[in-house]
């Protein structure tokens, strides 16, 4: 089972600065995990604390996981992931 | 470092901060890859609407990716309005900064400054922020 995961800049010092790469998981959990094994550190980047970083949105074919299953949604062969940095901010200091 | 950007484009972003005020607005420019030059300036929605925050939402900003992929673009300049503060990145901001390649702009029309408004770049990267000259071209 093969996913393409298509990597954001910022995260692409961890992937040897490619684009896209592959990884499997029969959940995005799973899929987070493989991908950490082959892109060192990548998973940190991606969860805190086992859930998914405020700062990251990754979508499922074009949905949000967060309007889907979270990381336990499932994967199927030929799906196509994208994680992208959230763009936001603001003069709040409460942080 | 430096930002060079348009008179036309710096009152457009001034004009949008007013007329979204009192919440904090938002939005991109647009260039073709690796040149650096902001062309095309794209006001986004604050899905947040609020006056201490702003965000893209979700599906506005899996779409201006890729329309930006379509079109051989980059994000050049990445833009929001501190309503009641000074244009300078906020701790939220740089937690959140995540486009090592973009300008940040940040511009404050608040009130003490009136008329008089500011419009100020910055890199963040690595939590790292770094002020920039603006060049403003007529």
């Amino acid at each position: 089972m093969t996913i393409e995961v298509r990597i954001p800049t910022i995260l692409r010092p961890y992937t040897k600065d490619q684009k896209s790469v592959e990884a499997a998981g029969t959940t995005l959990s799973a899929l987070i995990s493989d991908l950490d094994s082959q892109y060192a550190g990548l998973g940190e980047r991606l969860l805190e604390n086992g859930a998914l970083r405020r700062f990251i949105n990754i979508y499922i074919n074009d949905e949000d996981v967060r309007f889907l299953g979270g990381l336990e949604t499932p994967l199927k062969d030929g799906d196509s992931v994208t994680i992208l940095p959230a763009v936001a901010g603001g003069s709040t200091q409460a942080f | 470092m430096s930002l060079t950007i348009s008179r036309t484009m710096v009152d457009a972003i001034l004009e949008q901060s007013r007329a979204e005020y009192p919440d904090e607005c938002c939005g991109v420019i647009l260039g073709p890859i690796g040149r650096d030059t902001p062309q095309r300036l794209k006001p986004m929605i604050n899905a947040a609407h609020s006056p201490t925050f702003y965000e893209f939402d979700p599906k506005d900003l899996l779409a201006l990716y890729r329309e930006v992929d379509d079109k051989d673009e980059e994000i050049v300049v990445i833009y929001h309005s501190h309503t009641e503060t000074e244009a300078r990145p906020s701790r939220t901001d740089i937690a959140y900064a995540g486009e090592p390649g973009a300008h940040y702009v940040l511009v404050s029309t608040r009130k003490e400054i009136a008329p008089a408004t500011e419009f100020r770049s910055f890199r963040i990267i690595d939590g790292v922020v770094t002020e920039e000259e603006v060049s403003i071209t007529e």
